[in-house]
């Protein structure tokens, strides 16, 4: 099996400016920040991400990186609204691309299967749809009942990251919390996926791990494996760490006003890799 | 029943206690769906419903498990029992069933019953951006919906919302068959109760709580609301749901999103 052990400043050579990016996670659970971080203090730029938006999202519009966020929420969970997103919006620093959270599903799938659409009810009727016409279309069913239903573009991913507990070098990835999300799905619409972890283990120990169905990613769909221990740090990564609720408080304060945003990415961003992170956030 | 129970005893029923009935009461004959009550008040209200009236309701632990029993609100729950996996994809396919009704909080809601709770203002630059569409298209055109408002303003019930997440009466009727699995349950606010059955499926005050006039509810309202002929005045919790209660919501979190006023 193929070695495709590398280090976040190699997937982030990988990156180009314009690039369509999938991220992981879900609100501030599982989220590939250390990834996030190296993406954020390269030189890219206007990409277009597409999450179940969380500190991931706000993080890369703080930093200036997005073009256009495709999104459903962008949410801290225990902060209901992501600060950095909201100012980035209110500012008028980024456009979207909204989406309803299935619709992103849908769109996702789409791409994993390479089909140009998928057709759901979701969305007839709402403002989703009504002032989005130019992305979003519908379709008649071909079959008796003549049915308009929305076609949920596919929305495919130039590169996808994603965080997870376990994998081994080849990039066979295994969850250990209670929901995959649609990390699979990520993957799987992208042309290119890196994966980190909190721990590479040899491919005999997955299996020991968790059960069968918490390998939720074969090496079919892995390019890059990153060990990064507290790689999803501050988000959640049960069972491995909780949210740092304090951590997370502290970034979302720091959202108020430039000089408070300049203080918290002097100390935790241009402080450079995730080494010196976890020195700075006090991760040992 | 033990804990620092906020309204068992003596005392009157509370304003947040007949928002917990009002909103509980909306679950009644739903049988065995997924009660989905999002926030604190609406989850009070559905593990109150679950607990005494319609028992085979299956709900959430607001994560990836669907879980039994009278599972307290605020509070550690050591001997809560798992009934069934639910990761947000399988989620999805309960939405897309019809086999779920939500409660969602609303920013803003029109005559119609036109929900926002995604940004204030224009899409490309929002003078205040909020939760985004999150799953409120999907939800509306597939299952019942319900709306808690726990702050009853002209700032969210507005003539027209600024964008449309949630669909209301009028753009499911425009639909035709499609919007066949389209169900506005009603609307609970802090204070009474709204329906659909106005003209053309408008917004209409169909009970109000103790203690509020509907003259109260109309100055609330940023347009003309009719009102039912028969108003009603919500019911407080009976005895017996007042011990549930206790149970329920042992840190009286009610009490901190409803004010009696």
């Amino acid at each position: 099996m193929p070695d495709k052990r590398c280090t976040e400043d190699e997937v982030v050579a990988e990156l180009a400016d314009g690039m369509t990016i999938g991220i992981g996670g879900w609100g501030s659970r599982r989220k590939p920040m250390s990834l996030v971080r190296a993406v954020a203090r390269s030189s890219l730029r206007d990409l277009e991400v597409v999450s179940y938006g969380g500190p991931d999202v706000g993080l890369l519009c703080a930093t200036g990186k997005v073009r256009r966020v495709v999104y459903a929420f962008c949410s801290l969970d225990s902060i209901a609204l992501e600060p950095h997103f909201r100012r980035a919006r209110q500012d008028g620093t980024v456009e979207t691309f909204e989406l309803d959270e299935g619709m992103m599903l849908l769109g996702l799938q789409a791409a994993a299967w390479r089909v140009p659409f998928l057709p759901t009810r979701v969305g007839l009727g709402s403002d989703v749809l009504e002032h989005q016409r130019d992305r979003i279309r519908t379709v008649r069913s071909p079959y008796d009942d003549g049915e308009e239903l929305v076609a949920v573009p596919a929305l495919p991913l130039d590169v996808a990251l994603v965080h997870l507990h376990r994998a081994d070098a080849a990039g066979n990835g295994q969850y250990l919390n209670v929901d995959p999300y649609f990390d699979d799905l990520f993957c799987r619409a992208a042309a290119r996926t890196f994966l980190s972890v909190e721990r590479v283990c040899p491919t005999e120990e997955l299996a020991s791990n968790g059960p069968l169905q918490s390998m939720l990613i074969s090496r079919l769909w892995v390019d890059g494996v990153v060990e990064a221990p507290f790689g999803a740090h501050f988000t959640e990564c049960v069972p491995d760490y909780p949210r740092d609720e304090e951590f997370q408080r502290a970034y979302a304060a720091a959202a108020r006003d430039d000089e408070a945003w300049a203080a918290w990415r002097a100390r935790y961003l241009d402080c450079g890799g995730h080494d010196a992170y976890r020195d700075a956030a006090g991760l040992r | 029943m033990s804990g620092p129970a906020a309204s068992v005893g003596p005392g009157p029923a509370t304003r947040a206690d007949h928002c917990v009935v009002a909103l509980a009461e909306c679950f009644r004959g739903d049988g065995e769906i997924l009660a989905n009550p999002i926030g604190t008040v609406p989850m009070i209200a559905g593990r109150l419903a679950r607990a005494s009236f319609e028992p085979d309701l299956v709900m959430t632990d607001g994560e990836a498990r669907l879980v039994a029993g009278p599972v307290p609100v605020g509070v550690e729950a050591p001997d809560v029992i798992v009934e069934a996996w639910n990761p947000y994809r399988t989620m999805f396919d309960v939405v897309w069933s019809g086999r779920r009704h939500v409660v969602m909080g609303a920013s803003q809601l029109d005559p119609f019953g036109n929900h926002n709770f995604a940004f204030i203002g224009d899409r490309r630059r929002p003078r205040a951006q909020l939760l985004g569409f999150r799953g409120a298209p999907g939800n509306t055109v597939n299952h019942a919906t319900t709306y808690w408002v726990p702050d009853h303003s002209p700032r969210v019930f507005v003539p027209a919302v600024d964008v449309v997440c949630g669909i209301g009466t009028d753009r499911a009727r425009a639909l035709g068959p499609s919007g066949r699995f389209f169900e506005l349950r009603a609307v609970v606010t802090n204070l009474g109760v709204l329906d659909t059955s106005g003209p053309d499926g408008r917004l209409r005050l169909r009970a109000v709580h103790p203690g509020v006039a509907p003259e109260d509810v109309q100055a609330a309202t940023g347009f003309l609301l009719p009102m039912v002929d028969d108003l009603e005045v919500t019911r407080p919790p009976s005895a017996a749901e007042r011990v549930l209660l206790a149970r329920i919501d042992p840190l009286g979190l009610r009490e901190r999103e409803v004010r009696t006023s």
